[in-house]
């Protein structure tokens, strides 16, 4: 159906003629602007579009696609970066240069690449929606599944073998439904799963604090939020660094041209410490900066998540992280002013709950529609107006996710990255997460972690009292405290991101890490009660080397010299 | 299109409505004219069949029924060259001081188109500012946007003109230019601005738009555009690296949300327009550096904090969007130290990545990360000592306590003239690092310790 333009009123578009469904992508003006309908009133459609509106008039034809926004999902996503409605960047610096002109359509998959396809299903062989018809190799460690879309099924009529290309035919069904390497899901609509699990891995991400303290079940949702110049950004992309998930899906919505130019460039010389290969090839990366189109901004999520879900279906671990959500709150603000809606809180559309629900309900563990295991993890980074977390999308959000690593100017002015503040700080996964710690990680793990704990806690009340009378006044077995408080602090939890070493810590030494503090926190509190005084124990030299030993290359064996001379130290200090 | 028409049939505040029309481009530049023979300017903000919406650029004054209205059919462009260096214009092009007009080379739309972030390098080249609160602790770098965010009162202007005059990338004369863009600040201001670029020759390196406090409000909305147009042209057409200084940010965002208000807009917070994030990203996010391009955009904005809040809605959003922000504190202004930087809330995101080994120096990064553990320390310990005195203090308490002191006085402070090298501000540094016992820096490398520490130089 053709129409045309009624009104234009920056990027909302009033357009007649067209008989739509609600969210239909439209083609708007001359120039073929991409568009999705958000309303339909009578005769009138309202459709937002993704790209500049300047110039475009009203009478201006309108088509309508009949298809709702839609991702290509196949063999070619990994490695690539793509802007909120899945074009490719590099696709559109080839077409337009370096500036991002409009009305440019870009695929979202290579027709140029033709792929080696392995099929594993003959022909008379019954399929159903999600099942497994062959293989693609896409990168040297990652196979790619091929898979029957969701809700279609019938008898294997014809199946190929070789060389092809993502949109050629592979295979036949009996109802005649030809099946190619690519097929196309719409990306309001979760991917249908045979089965949600209840989560019991941690994700591991090798930074102390996340694992350590807070840590997230794969396929669980995490929220970091925090005032600017916290640290939102630098720890979403150590978790998209180090995290221990086969893909990872990384939406930059809304935020700084220059911080996705930085992961353009350092990703794909870094090593993903799973396989030795460059993390890239793991990794897809969907960026449209906060100068990108509103509605587009609105979409990526949405775009992120359905690729990030149809890796699960191949029975793959993913990780997702969003930054910022806030960003994607406020394009549903935008638009939701432009059409005059009724606000709810602080100008956000009354749906704004529903939305971000419905989003991270999209997390999970899973069995696939093909019967194999899966899950997704999302991690959304909240940027809350001037730091007050009592805001609408960070209440909203910390209603639904199960983790908050709540991020603190003040920890970060200290430099004590990462800032994450370990006294408001939850995660609900710790119990359920117990089991795996005990067998994987050390069977005293949960007990020292939840010690260190207590004493952090015991710190922040004995600061009080310091901020008055100051620490000599205290008696000394809490001056002690205070230091073995101080040392879990600069030791174990504050980790340097750019530091070669310690931007990765595997579990062992964090396990090491802590196990050796908690043993100076033993030792010393032995000596002290046997009457050594406690400026005899400050003044260790093995504690203070102790502070560096996690930037050490060759860490055991530099604990262990430090450890040995702890235990000497202790000695000479005597004491009955 | 040359036809006009005599259709207004509503006039509120900067705005017109006009209907019988034909189609109208969304964004299109208007002429207006007025029955006493003047004209002005203004914008489509909203098109239809029916009614065509139009923000006048030079306020509605003296408008009536009987005026006429032009369509020009193209959006708000700007004719660039490269004579725009040396030259005044007013917040919307026109020549201010009575040079003859541009001879475009091209004309630009000045909304600009967004970068492709496929395109973009990262930012890495130290700019050496001669300021040790900038160059030690929040290293700024080409491509960078670092805004000032300051409060009434405050010496921001001579920070900006110092940085202005200061500013280069040590080892390289490679082609300057400053585009300077006034939104709503007054003329004294200017004028003191102008005279400075006269005096030490910046002019004739420079671009300056104008807007004036007395001029109309919404002219403030295009002013910034015309300046980063003009920036981008000269740095990605003609391999200059351009200094942008946009002052007032807050100014402009009080004609945003002027603008809101006479649209009937439904307000965000504290009355802002709900996109301002998205209109302040479309402003700020026109710095960068290009692959395969020499030229580069800076950004240093300055914005005044209503109240000294930087929670207010303004420094908020620009925090969110800006690679870190330089904090002008009323306390140290207070104290008598210029420039009143205080690094604590200050930042620099980019700047690892312009500083190290080959850029500036290897302890650069563990200097600036201890500097600031233990002036925070020193500065938590002040609050104590208003308590219970310095004298119940521990020993290395009193020391850091004393850090903090020296940090302010001989890091911070500097002279309006003066024009530190990095080596000078890390040498600074490591001195009154000295004062603190050796084991107090944690935060060091002990490589780095043997290397610059004066208590091993002397042992030499």
């Amino acid at each position: 159906m053709n129409g045309e333009i009624y009104r234009v009123a920056g990027p909302v578009v009033t357009v007649t003629g067209i008989k739509p469904k609600m969210y239909d992508v439209v083609k708007v003006g001359h120039e073929g602007l991409m568009g999705e309908v958000i309303r339909i009133e009578g005769e009138k459609a309202t459709v937002q579009v993704y790209e500049d509106t300047s110039g475009i008039k009203p009478g201006e034809p309108v088509a309508n696609t009949g298809m709702p926004l839609s991702v290509e999902l196949g063999p070619g996503l990994l490695e690539s970066i793509y802007d909120g409605i899945q074009r490719p960047l590099e696709v559109l610096q080839q077409k337009m240069g370096d500036f991002i002109e409009r009305g440019v359509t870009a695929n979202g998959l290579t027709r140029e690449k033709k792929w080696e396809f392995t099929p594993i299903v003959s022909k008379g062989d019954s399929v159903e929606g999600g099942d497994i018809i062959g293989v693609v190799q896409e990168t040297p460690n990652l196979e790619h599944k091929i898979m029957v879309p969701p809700r279609k099924s019938g008898t294997v009529e014809d199946i190929k073998s070789g060389k092809f290309v993502v949109d050629e035919t592979v295979c036949v069904l009996s109802d005649g439904s030809e099946l190619s390497l690519m097929q196309k899901w719409p990306v309001r609509d979760p991917r249908p799963v045979g089965k949600k699990l209840s989560p019991t891995r941690p994700l591991v991400t090798g930074q102390r604090i996340l694992d350590g303290m807070f840590p997230v079940a794969k396929g669980g949702t995490a929220a970091i939020p925090g005032p600017f110049g916290s640290g939102k950004t630098v720890t979403q992309q150590q978790l998209a660094k180090w995290s221990d998930t086969d893909i990872v899906v990384y939406i930059g919505c809304g935020e700084r041209g220059n911080e996705m130019a930085d992961v353009l460039n350092e990703f794909p010389e870094l090593e993903d410490p799973k396989t030795g290969r460059p993390l890239m090839e793991r990794t897809v990366l969907i960026a449209n900066t906060s100068n990108m189109p509103v509605a587009a901004r609105e979409a990526s999520v949405y775009t992120g998540i359905t690729i990030g879900e149809y890796y699960r279906d191949m029975g793959y671990d993913v990780s997702l992280m969003a930054d910022s959500t806030s960003r994607w709150a406020e394009a549903m603000r935008e638009i939701s002013s432009r059409l005059e809606e009724m606000p709810g809180e602080e100008g956000y559309p009354a749906y704004l709950s529903a939305r971000l629900s419905e989003f991270y309900e999209r997390a999970g563990a899973v069995h696939s529609l093909a019967g194999l295991d899966g899950s997704i993890t999302v991690i959304g980074a909240v940027s809350p107006p001037g730091g007050d977390f009592s805001e609408p999308v960070t209440q909203n959000t910390l209603r639904i996710v199960k983790v908050f690593w709540a991020l603190d100017a003040k920890l970060s002015q200290k430099r004590h990255f990462p800032a994450i503040d370990w006294l408001s700080s939850y995660s609900l996964y710790n119990d359920r997460l117990a089991g795996w710690f005990t067998e994987n990680v050390g069977s005293d793990w949960n007990e020292l972690r939840d010690n260190a704990m207590d004493i952090l806690q015991e710190e922040a009340e004995l600061q009080e009292i310091v901020q008055l009378v100051g620490s000599d006044a205290l008696p000394e077995d809490q001056q002690l405290t205070l230091e073995i408080a101080r040392m879990l602090r600069e030791y174990f939890l504050q980790q340097n991101a750019f530091h070669p070493v310690d931007t990765f810590c595997p579990f062992d030494k964090q396990y090491k890490l802590l196990k050796s503090v908690s043993r100076f926190g033993e030792k010393a509190i032995d000596k002290m009660e046997n009457g050594v005084p406690i400026n005899k124990i400050m003044e260790m030299e093995s504690k203070d080397e102790l502070a560096k030993v996690k930037y050490e290359e060759d860490f055991d064996a530099a604990l262990e010299t430090i450890m040995t001379k702890m235990d000497e130290e202790f000695t000479q200090l005597g004491g009955n | 299109m040359t036809k006009e028409y005599k259709t207004i049939v509503d006039i509120a505040g900067p705005l017109i409505f006009l209907e019988k029309t034909e189609p109208v481009g969304y964004g299109e530049l208007v002429q207006i004219n007025l029955p006493d023979g003047t004209t002005k300017r203004g914008q489509v903000l909203d098109t239809s069949a029916d009614m065509v919406v139009v923000q006048v650029f030079e306020g509605t004054q003296g408008l009536n029924d009987e005026s006429g209205v032009v369509f020009s059919g193209e959006t708000i462009k700007l004719p660039v060259a490269k004579d725009l260096l040396g030259r005044i214009l007013s917040g919307s092009g026109e020549p201010l001081d009575g040079g003859p007009r541009i001879i475009p080379e091209k004309r630009v739309d000045v909304n600009g188109a967004s970068m492709n972030p496929y395109s973009r390098r990262p930012p890495e080249e130290f700019i050496q500012t001669g300021i040790s609160t900038i160059d030690g602790t929040n290293t700024l770098v080409r491509g960078q946007k670092l805004p000032i965010f300051s409060g009434s009162g405050l010496p921001h202007n001579e920070i900006a003109l110092q940085i202005a005059r200061q500013a280069k990338v040590p080892g390289s004369e490679e082609d300057f230019a400053v585009v300077f863009a006034a939104m709503g600040i007054t003329n004294e201001e200017a004028q003191s601005f102008m005279e400075d670029f006269e005096k030490t020759g910046a002019l004739e390196r420079a671009t300056v738009f104008l807007n004036l406090a007395d001029d109309p409000a919404v002219e403030r909305i295009i002013t910034p555009r015309m300046a980063l147009t003009a920036a981008e042209y000269l740095a990605y057409e003609h391999d200059m690296h351009v200094l942008v200084i946009l002052t007032d940010i807050t100014n402009y965002c009080e004609a945003l949300r002027q603008m809101g208000a006479a649209r009937e807009e439904v307000p965000g917070r504290r009355g802002y327009p709900g996109y301002m994030y998205t209109d302040l990203a479309s402003l700020y996010e026109r710095a960068g550096v290009i692959k395969g391009n020499k030229g580069s955009v800076t950004q240093f904005s300055i914005l005044t904090m209503p109240g000294d809040d930087i929670t207010h809605p303004i420094p908020d959003l620009s925090g969110y969007i800006t690679e870190g922000q330089i904090v002008v504190s009323r306390e140290l202004h207070r104290k008598g130290i210029y420039p009143p930087i205080n690094v604590l809330p200050s930042l620099s995101r980019l700047m690892n990545s312009g500083i190290g080994d080959d850029k500036t120096r290897d302890d650069h990064k563990a200097v600036s990360d201890q500097l600031y553990a233990g002036y925070a320390e020193g500065r938590d310990l002040r609050g104590l000592v208003a308590i219970v005195g310095k004298e119940s203090l521990s020993e290395r308490d009193q020391r850091i306590l004393e850090f903090a002191d020296l940090f302010e006085d001989r890091f911070v402070r500097q002279a309006k003239d003066e024009d530190r090298n990095i080596e000078d501000t890390l040498g600074i540094a490591w001195e009154i690092l000295s004062e603190l016992p050796e084991a107090q820096l944690t935060r060091i490398d002990n490589k780095y310790i043997d290397k610059y520490h004066p208590a091993h130089q002397n042992a030499e």
